[in-house]
């Protein structure tokens, strides 16, 4: 028996196939993975992720400690509630973890980060913290729902409290506010507009049940995972972890190079890197036959080398499976991917592979 | 889960078998199975006229979520498949007993009940995994 959310009896009581999920007990599915995936694509899912770790950073230099921290520059955020994806990288410039950081005030920072990773992150936080004076608080009382598809702002709104919706529905993407004791944020993990809301545990169930009352459907993590692949955002443990660069995982856009004299950490082992001709591709790949293309299949470019799927699977939007792949330097569009040990032919393309319900690449 | 098809043999990997009338025999996997796997999306079919040995890799299906290999129920030979799925594999979900089947199979030798489960064996070893 593994942790349970505040939302754990609306699932069993939704007919949720439960699975274990980094030591919580998770919803998969609630009947079928696929028409979760395509509720969010076309209405409005929400997931929970109260498994997702809260953690408040608060202090005079908590500036400071951000800026050494994680790669991405904080200081870009100047507006309350501003939210910037960045990830916090080892001493070897490998990622600890990839998270959500939202600027509250220059004091006052709020950063969620994997459930899987709870442990050793917060322990990284707290060894560095230190230094720097910060109080770190994680917030393990708090459940949070992610409402997720084009109309999923619309339905949603009337559960939160009227004095707030009016600006939480004016939230612009990647920006999020307090709401009484609510947070909301224009954020997520679809590709798909929406909201991610913590709450008091005490909200769970009723802030639950007015969700589905409006429409909204439930979703489990199996569609949580085609609907994040779609969009071509990582996964932490899959598409990259401690020995892999961000720059060898689609994540160069995350690092903020400027200000030259800022020292994150790990920022001289991915300097040497940066622009090294033997930096590995990360790209998509759309099978072109028929068959499913999983993790740690062995990607073939021929006349090139070797590189590996970091994800795989079927798209339910495309109809056809795709991958997220860590492959070789070179100029090349082609490649074939081992599948029980026949050669398979893949064109490498440009993601995402779908956005805001529509498919992004030429099929 | 609705109640096993009582007609059917059935075995630990979660396969079902039907005695045709002429001597061959119909396999595809269980409402349990399909269940498990979630949603299909593929199914890599064997060849007709492919020979397969007892508990020999003979078809593979994949859900969204896993691939998962069908072993063959019985030494035999494939006679014919299920081209349907090539393009509607969710079939296996809506309909495993009928329209989700398989393969169908030339028996090498006669057909062994005894190396096969019965619908209350199988239900029996349901309601344990569910234990």
């Amino acid at each position: 028996m593994g942790a349970k959310t505040p939302h754990y009896d609306k699932h069993v009581e939704a007919g949720a196939r439960i699975v274990d999920f980094g030591g919580w007990d998770m919803p998969l599915h609630y009947g079928s993975q696929k028409e979760e995936h395509f509720a969010v694509r076309q209405n409005a899912g929400v997931f929970d992720v109260s498994h997702m770790t809260i953690v408040d950073l608060t202090g005079e230099r908590a500036r400071d400690f951000l800026q050494y921290l994680v790669a991405n520059d904080v200081a870009k955020l100047k507006d309350y509630g501003k939210a910037l994806y960045t990830c916090m990288l080892n001493a070897d410039g490998g990622v600890v973890d990839d998270l959500i950081v939202y600027y509250m005030s220059d004091t006052d920072y709020r950063m969620v980060v994997n459930a899987a990773t709870r442990e050793k992150d917060l322990a990284w936080i707290r060894e560095h913290a230190g230094a720097f004076d910060i109080e770190v608080v994680e917030r393990s009382e708090l459940a949070m729902l992610a409402v997720q598809g084009p109309n999923a702002r619309e339905l949603a709104a009337p559960c939160i409290d009227a004095e707030y919706r009016e600006a939480a529905l004016a939230l612009k993407p990647f920006y999020g506010m307090d709401a009484g004791e609510w947070f909301v944020a224009r954020t997520g993990y679809t590709g798909e507009d929406g909201w991610e809301i913590v709450m008091p545990a005490a909200d769970a169930h009723s802030a639950w049940d007015r969700l589905l009352a409006a429409g909204v459907s439930p979703a489990g993590l199996g569609a949580r995972d085609t609907l994040r692949l779609e969009a071509a955002m990582n996964l932490y443990g899959s598409d990259m972890d401690e020995t892999v660069s961000p720059l060898e995982a689609g994540l160069a856009w995350t690092i903020a190079w400027e200000p030259a004299e800022r020292d994150f950490i790990g920022r001289s082992a991915i300097e040497a890197l940066r622009n090294s001709p033997d930096r590995q591709r990360f790209v998509g790949l759309l099978l072109e036959d028929k068959g499913v293309l999983r993790n740690h299949q062995k990607v073939v470019v021929d006349g090139v080398g070797e590189g590996e799927i970091t994800s795989g699977g079927f798209s339910p939007t495309i109809g056809r499976s795709i991958a997220l792949a860590r492959v070789p330097a070179g100029d090349y569009d082609r490649a074939q991917v081992e599948v029980r040990g026949k050669l398979l032919d893949v064109r490498i393309v440009k993601t995402p592979f779908v956005r805001n319900g529509q498919i992004r690449i030429d099929v | 889960m609705n109640e096993l098809p009582g007609d059917l043999l059935y075995t630990n990997d979660h396969e079902w078998l039907r005695r045709e009338g002429d001597g061959s025999v119909t396999v595809g996997i269980t409402e349990h199975a399909a269940a498990a796997l979630g949603d299909l999306v593929y199914v890599e079919l064997p060849e007709v006229g492919q020979d397969v040995e007892t508990g020999g890799e003979m078809a593979v299906v994949e859900s969204v979520k896993a691939a998962s290999d069908v072993y063959a129920p019985i030494a035999g030979s494939i006679a014919a498949v299920n081209d349907d799925l090539a393009d509607e594999p969710e079939k296996i979900n809506a309909d495993p007993y009928g329209d989700g089947w398989i393969v169908r199979m030339t028996l090498s030798d006669g057909l062994d009940e005894s190396e096969l489960m019965t619908p209350d064996a199988y239900q029996q070893m349901l309601d344990e995994l569910d234990d």
